[in-house]
């Protein structure tokens, strides 16, 4: 590599701007950072040579050069936040209110937003953040992160590593914040050093030539956080494998217990009750609010939770020992060994079982001949009476539905509205008398039925909806945000801030400074640093025009 | 007097005072260069009123903080009184540092529209709903406020820099989207006019409205030029409406809301026009010299640094602390629901900001704008997410 050597003698890398040991710029390479001879100088990342700023030849060179600038990133970020507004125009599809037509993303998005609605869902808008172009982006946004704290990092480090307290003029003369002082003595930079000290500035010497700089750390501050979002990235991709993250959802109901989906039939559940609270303006504290309706204040299932002891035992009836009590409320989840259960739903008053009688149809008292009770979620095929007859369920609808073309028909597999077609076979008979029995039903299919059945009780039970998750990357998400929160407060609530104070051939004092931001505090700093000596403060050679 | 009037009446101080502080700034603005940034003792009573103001709007917050029994950032009007409450914080912090008088007679009015919108919306005390019964909630709230608050402090520093900078002169497309900027904060006067006025006359419509086979009654309290879709008006002697509001804006509310947005376009437009009249002037060119004693370099410095305070905060409130509530109370910590999503955007938005400023130079008029349209992002999520866009949060 072609090294510069510098009139001071320091050795600068291939593509120096400045020159790393005492800031002369470097005459050939001006035109990288757009320095010129009547502006003042450009100190983003002290001149240091970049790569992407001195190889421009090969493809590597170029890609390289292409994620490395800012403006490309830019770029990318605007590109994904106007993304992210598009996707908020109609709701996302997992946000398909459950009162709509059809949950059908096909359907809902023309049927409630008419041709819109139908170019949105078309345009694939309806599930954008997980759409393949919106990851490609966010991926792109990491190459970019990636390739440009290299690109920058490094020699930014060498060249604040290699600085000297002496600068040449040019430098310091070209610095915005600088002044000449002339008849200064050393008593008066003994006091403006001392002065420096006290506002904590770290002080080198050399040859009489001083540089106070404090809040260096603070420029590492963008690639402390750059790191932080990459591991934020990374932790997203192993999101999506099965082995760091798997999410289930269950209904469990009332008294019910049940296998725990995704646990590997390691784990049951059996729900204990389920509770839903609300609260209205009874409560004294709420009396200046006139509510209407109740608001939920609790969803809760009391659950215990069993582990299996012989689970890997195939076909063995699984041994059951209770490992956990809990009260699951939103907001309170259940944990154990590597899941955690969610409430997220639930179900009031599911059917839990019906009872029937059976009386003669024209008895007027309706007078029982018989007691049968149907366990809703686990019916029988035929019930068999004391007093002799024989009931079988010849078909059961736990959800029905009369279809468009009249037939009978379940929706779901939940008893929310239960029907039966039940055949009645009296004592030592083998002729059945069929009815069809439903809420609010009782249809005789050839009303010439001697027998007929009556509901006479009907159970209720509630539901709970648990989702049960078991999350690995989460120290992964929580160590990234944690380092990103550090990287910026690092870099934006502490600043880099140097002085020079050299002394020139005629012995006046030149003295030049420098911050990475916050202008006012530095010019703070200095003023309070001269008070007292013959040190004239520096003037801002960029301050706008007024 | 109880505790609920205790809690009204210091808000209302405080909204009382921060205004009083604005006539204590502007008399302390000096034109004169040397007297520039130096304490005066005008801008110091001013400075000693904001945090009376701003001690009694503490005094409301802890009181409703004890009525209701939970942090007072549960619904609209708590949050939005909050927000306020953080703007005023951030501008005591950044005036001790600066001691800017002119910042403050443009931070603290409009802050104090922002207090005066949130009692626009219902001041009732209501139980917390499950979802929101948690802690980190509340500190997710505040700090999301708080990062929100230090922002607009960069939102009022780059529109001064627009204002003190653009040229007036002749008519262009830059001092226009000025005007316009101005404006929107004449909509904001305007809607909370229309709306104190109808207040004070106890204005009332009643609608019944069909909705899947049911009836359901909507009340209106400003008069109906929007009436609800496919709805008949009971109430008698009341304006007829004009029309009824498009079949593409769901949910029961979507005809009173489209109607409060009417009157204060209209409200808003009317108080713009006449102060348009009385200046004769654009308003931007009428504030103009007004500003001829700051220096723009200061407001754009005050511009960047409240961004570099307050995007980190924004980041652990808005983005952190908001997935640790969604972990708890879910199980996931994100979910794409509208809210979240423009948070992120505003998130991205500052990101974007922060860059071309420190990489590609875009200093003073540049970050300005950017600094205008930031603080419009936030008050996009805070008003049409909360109040159009379907969403989780509660109060949404
Ligand atoms: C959403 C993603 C990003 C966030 C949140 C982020 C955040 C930040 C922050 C807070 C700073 C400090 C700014 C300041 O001190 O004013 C910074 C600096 C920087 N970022 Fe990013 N960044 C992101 C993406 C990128 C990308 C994609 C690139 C690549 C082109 C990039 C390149 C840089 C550079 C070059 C600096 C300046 C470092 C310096 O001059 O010292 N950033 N970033």
């Amino acid at each position: 590599m072609n090294k510069i050597k510098c009139e001071c003698g320091h050795i600068n890398p291939e593509g120096t701007v400045l020159c790393e040991a005492c800031g002369k710029p470097v005459e050939e390479n001006q035109h990288i950072d757009g320095n010129d001879d009547k502006k003042l100088l450009n100190m983003r990342y002290d001149g240091s040579a970049r790569r992407s700023q001195t190889f421009k030849k090969s493809l590597i060179d170029k890609i390289w050069g292409f994620f490395s600038s800012v403006k490309v990133g830019v770029w990318l970020i605007v590109l994904t936040l106007v993304a992210s507004i598009f996707g908020t125009i109609f709701p996302q599809e997992q946000f398909i209110p459950q009162d709509a037509v059809s949950r059908d993303p096909a359907i809902f998005y023309e049927d409630r937003y008419g041709i819109f609605g139908l170019i949105y869902y078309q345009l694939g808008f309806h599930h954008m953040y997980s759409s393949l172009w919106f990851i490609i982006l966010i991926a792109l946004i990491g190459v970019s992160l990636v390739i440009c704290s290299l690109d920058r990092f490094i020699p930014l480090f060498r060249a604040l590593r290699n600085q000297k307290p002496k600068k040449h003029k040019k430098f310091l003369s070209k610095q915005r914040l600088y002044s000449e002082s002339s008849n200064v003595d050393d008593a008066d930079i003994d006091k403006l050093v001392k002065n420096l000290k006290k506002s904590r500035y770290k002080i080198t010497e050399e040859d009489g030539h001083v540089l106070a700089e404090k809040g260096r750390f603070s420029r590492w501050g963008p690639y402390v956080n750059h790191i932080g979002l990459i591991i934020i990235l990374i932790a997203a991709i192993l999101r999506s494998t099965p082995i760091m993250f798997s999410e289930d959802y269950m209904w469990v109901r009332e008294g019910e217990q049940r296998v725990i989906p995704g646990t590997n039939n390691k784990y049951y559940i059996e729900n204990k009750d389920f509770i839903l609270e609300t609260q209205n303006a009874n409560d004294e504290r709420f009396q200046e609010a006139s509510l209407e309706e109740e608001i939920p204040v609790n969803y809760q299932t009391d659950v215990v939770i069993y582990e299996a002891k012989n689970a890997d035992v195939v076909g063995a009836e699984p041994e059951l020992e209770p490992i956990l009590t809990y009260s699951i409320q939103m907001n309170n989840p259940a944990k154990f060994d590597k899941y955690t259960l969610y409430q997220q739903g639930y179900q009031l008053n599911e059917f839990k079982n019906m009872s029937f009688k059976i009386h003669e149809t024209d008895d007027e008292k309706e007078e029982s001949l018989g007691n049968f009770t149907i366990d809703l979620t686990n019916p029988e095929s035929v019930y068999e009476l004391d007093s002799g007859f024989r009931v079988e369920l010849t078909n059961y609808y736990p959800d029905y539905i009369m279809t468009e073309n009249g037939n009978p028909a379940s929706e779901t597999d939940h008893p929310r509205n239960p029907a039966f077609v039940v055949t009645v076979y009296p004592p030592d008979s083998d002729e059945g008398e069929v009815s069809f029995l439903g809420i609010g039903k009782n249809i005789d299919a050839t009303g010439e039925n001697e027998y007929k059945v009556a509901i006479e009780d009907v159970e209720f039970r509630d539901v709970s909806g648990i989702a049960i998750s078991s999350d690995r990357t989460l120290p992964f998400f929580i160590l990234g945000a944690t380092i990103f929160m550090i990287g910026v407060i690092q870099g934006m609530y502490w600043q880099h801030r140097r002085v020079w104070i050299n002394r020139d051939k005629d012995g006046s004092l030149l003295l030049a400074a420098h911050t990475n931001k916050n202008w006012y505090g530095i010019k703070r700093d200095i003023e309070k640093a001269i008070e007292g000596t013959n040190v004239s403060m520096a003037r801002d050679q960029q301050e706008l025009d007024e | 007097m109880d505790l609920y009037s205790i809690s009204s009446n210091a808000l209302l101080t405080a909204f009382i005072l921060y205004l009083l502080a604005t006539f204590f700034f502007g008399g302390a603005i000096r034109q004169n260069k040397s007297e520039r940034n130096k304490q005066t003792k005008t801008g110091t009573i001013g400075l000693v009123i904001t945090i009376i103001g701003f001690v009694s709007q503490l005094v409301y917050f802890i009181t409703r903080w004890v009525i209701t029994g939970h942090a007072p950032v549960s619904n609209l009007f708590e949050f939005t009184t909050f927000l306020g409450m953080s703007m005023i914080f951030a501008f005591i912090i950044i005036y001790i540092y600066y001691k800017n008088a002119f910042l403050g007679v443009f931070a603290l009015p409009l802050a104090t529209i922002i207090i005066a919108y949130a009692s626009m919306f219902s001041t009732d005390v209501v139980p917390l709903q499950a979802s929101l019964q948690n802690y980190w909630l509340s500190i997710h709230v505040t700090t999301v406020a708080l990062g929100q608050g230090i922002l607009f402090i960069s939102f009022v520093a780059g529109l001064m820099y627009l204002i003190r900078q653009i040229d007036q002169t002749k008519l262009s497309w830059r001092n226009v989207m000025l005007e316009l900027v101005i404006y929107c904060i004449f909509l904001f006067i305007g809607f909370i006019a229309v709306t104190t006025i109808f207040n004070v006359l106890s204005y009332e419509a009643t609608f019944e409205v069909e909705r899947d086979g049911q009836l359901v009654i909507a009340e209106y309290h400003l008069p109906p030029i929007a009436a609800p879709k496919d709805s008949t008006l009971l109430s008698e002697n009341v304006m007829k409406s004009w029309f009824e509001a498009p079949a593409w804006m769901h949910g029961d509310e979507a005809g009173r809301k489209l109607n409060t947005v009417i009157w204060s376009f209209f409200g808003g437009s009317l108080i713009y026009g006449l102060a348009l009249l009385i200046s004769r002037r654009r308003i931007g060119e009428r504030l103009q010299p007004l500003l001829k004693g700051v220096k723009p370099d200061m407001l754009d410095e005050i511009m960047y640094r409240s961004v570099a305070i307050g995007f980190p905060v924004f980041t652990l409130g808005g983005l952190i602390f908001a997935a640790i509530w969604a972990q708890i109370a879910w199980g996931r910590f994100w979910g794409w629901d509208p809210k979240e999503v423009w948070a992120l955007i505003t998130w991205f938005f500052y990101a974007a900001f922060l860059h071309l400023r420190l990489s590609r130079g875009w200093h003073g008029e540049k970050s300005g704008w950017l600094a205008v349209i930031g603080f419009a992002i936030i008050m996009f999520n805070l008003i049409v997410v909360n109040l159009v866009l379907a969403s989780l949060h509660s109060y949404a």
